[in-house]
């Protein structure tokens, strides 16, 4: 009997299962499952029709994340519906706009994710949390409310692919370049239904942020989940947050584990990505980029790269720069820490010196809803983790995705440009 | 269940913002979203798609968010059923959950727009109805026939919870 995945083991552990092989259907106990202001108002329907109450109220997130600070009636009006049903029911995973931030930056830095748990979230980019050893992915909102009533999901137990990561990052190379080459390697359908498996040196040497980035686009290759072994940065992050290592299990795959590719990827090849229209694997390597590409917006934020260190970041290409002329430079930290880290930190003052426009923790224009929507013609470099038609507003603009550094550099330049043509 | 009807064809990576864009996710009335159904992909789509049309599609239907609001649109649209290479995940679980059928088959490459074909979901046979010719489909596996036996999954969660 050959040996399983760290994937496989999670969802034998919570299926009750000695062992489960790839295409084995399983019901397993969930041990997080959440919505946001977009995807629980079906889900909450789907448990008042059954007429039952939630099956752990620590158990069940809501996270009104996507349209909020309410972007107009109607979403004012979804947000009600999560906010009433919340109250009713008395359930304590709920963040009122001032505290909410994007959920899958706000479940692991509250604490809420740790290694070896089963997440399921009515949200595509759930498997962001794979990153803490977690096996979780995105659903929709029908089975996230049958999650919430019975506790319960279903999954086809998937196959792995292996992704080894060799040699030592380049200067300005983050989690995010080493996902996006990898997804330009792949292909956006390159690992449909699998779970993508991150291993090597190069990931043991990430930090928990850049893990969390890499996870996030896993579903941008089509994959069911994203997942990286537990280790000492495991451990510190939630040592930092008050989680001793007697709170949770730390499951490895077995050397013998059998995985359906294994692709071996040498970082130190790897230099900044930039992914152009209209999909995240139409990556090139930023010096292979001749032509000049004028930028109308660069956008700083969102759950792929959101967070404390992709501020750092940014404001490091920005310190002492001036954003170019008509260009609109807009940074929206993840989450109301990250926020209160980064104004702490003196960012905002860079920020803001330097032209960029700074908004409260929202998605907001990632996915087109506000805070940032493009006209006809328009060009976006963005942070965030998709560029296909009409995403951040009109059908006719053109989103490019990259890394903090990448945008904030193009910001000042105007144009699509290494971090290295600004900090001299 | 048989199901004939004219095709609409669409190529590989058709994404959930073009289904749906997220500008019209303030709501998750099935009606509302029907009217803005494949906008950003094909404008014509939700003005002339007619009860039991069929949509067929290349590799990888239905990627990138998860919102349902994408299967509920194309379902309030009229729309019958859809045939595509390979899909999405998530876009294939909420399909079912929802009650929208869909079938893996590469019958898109013999297809244009307007065309007719039968399906028969239980068999898995698509026929081209201007040239006779059969393709085969993938079956629903067994895990999700059961599913449907108990009425889907709202009704496996009532079973489950014995209400």
């Amino acid at each position: 009997m050959a040996g399983m995945t760290i994937s496989q083991k999670i969802l034998a552990k919570k299926s009750k299962k000695d062992f489960l092989k790839a295409g084995e259907i399983v019901l397993a106990d969930v041990d997080l499952a959440f919505a946001n202001d977009i995807t629980a108002p079906i889900a909450i329907d789907f448990v008042k029709r059954l007429g039952v109450d939630v099956f752990d109220k620590n158990k069940v997130a809501l996270i009104p994340d996507h349209f909020t600070p309410n972007k107009d009636i109607n979403s004012a009006n979804q947000c009600k519906i999560m906010r009433d049903f919340v109250k009713e029911r008395n359930l304590p995973l709920y963040w009122e706009t001032g505290e909410v931030g994007i959920e899958h930056a706000l479940l692991p830095e509250q604490g809420y994710i740790k290694p070896g748990m089963l997440v399921v979230g009515a949200d595509s980019h759930t498997c962001t949390h794979g990153a803490l050893g977690a096996f979780a992915t995105g659903m929709g909102s029908t089975d996230v409310g049958f999650a919430f009533a019975t506790g319960k999901s279903w999954f086809r137990v998937p196959e792995s692919i292996k992704f080894v990561y060799k040699g030592k990052r380049n200067k300005w190379v983050s989690g995010k370049d080493l996902i996006l080459y990898t997804i330009g390697k792949i292909g956006v359908a390159g690992a449909l239904y699998k779970s993508m498996e991150f291993t090597g040196d190069a990931i043991r040497d990430l930090p928990m942020e850049g893990r969390l980035t890499m996870c996030n686009m896993a579903v941008e290759a089509g994959a069911k989940n994203g997942i990286v072994e537990p280790d000492d940065i495991t451990i510190e992050y939630l040592k930092e947050k008050g989680i001793g290592e007697d709170e949770y299990e730390i499951l490895k795959s077995d050397d013998d584990a059998e995985y359906s590719d294994v692709i071996e990827i040498d970082v130190s090849n790897i230099e900044p990505q930039v992914a152009f229209p209209h999909l995240p694997s139409n990556t090139k390597g930023i010096s292979e980029i001749k032509e000049d590409i004028k930028i109308d917006q660069a956008f700083i934020g969102s759950c792929t790269n959101g967070r404390i260190s992709d501020l750092r970041e940014a404001a490091k290409v920005l310190k002492g720069n001036k954003v170019a002329k008509y260009v609109r430079l807009i940074v929206i930290p993840a989450t109301v820490e990250v926020y209160k880290q980064a104004l702490k930190e003196g960012l905002f003052d860079i920020f803001l010196e330097a032209g960029a426009v700074i908004s409260t923790p929202t998605c907001g224009p990632c996915l087109g809803g506000y805070m940032g929507i493009l006209a006809d013609g328009e060009v976006c470099i963005s942070t965030s983790n998709r560029n296909f038609v009409g995403r951040m507003g009109s059908k006719k603009a053109y989103v490019y995705l990259s890394s903090p550094a990448v945008a904030a550099a193009s910001a000042v330049a105007g144009k699509i440009i290494h971090p290295d043509e600004v900090v001299k | 269940m048989k199901i004939k009807g004219k095709v609409w064809v669409y190529p590989d990576n058709v994404d959930t913002d073009v289904i749906i864009p997220a500008r019209y996710l303030n709501t998750s009335d099935p009606k509302e979203l029907a009217k803005h159904c494949m906008e950003d992909i094909d404008e014509s789509f939700a003005k002339q798609v007619k009860d039991g049309d069929i949509i067929v599609a290349g590799y990888n239907f239905g990627s990138g968010s998860s919102r349902e609001h994408a299967p509920i649109a194309i379902k309030a649209s009229g729309v019958a059923c859809v045939i595509a290479k390979s899909f999405s995940r998530i876009f294939y679980r909420n399909a079912f959950n929802i009650g929208l059928p869909i079938l893996e088959s590469d019958v898109v490459d013999e297809l244009k727009k307007g065309d007719e074909i039968e399906v028969d979901t239980q068999k898995g046979e698509i026929v081209i109805l201007k040239n006779g010719k059969v393709f085969k489909s993938s079956v629903i596996p067994e895990f999700m026939q059961q599913l449907i036996e108990s009425g889907g999954l709202f009704g496996y969660a009532k079973k489950l919870l014995n209400v």
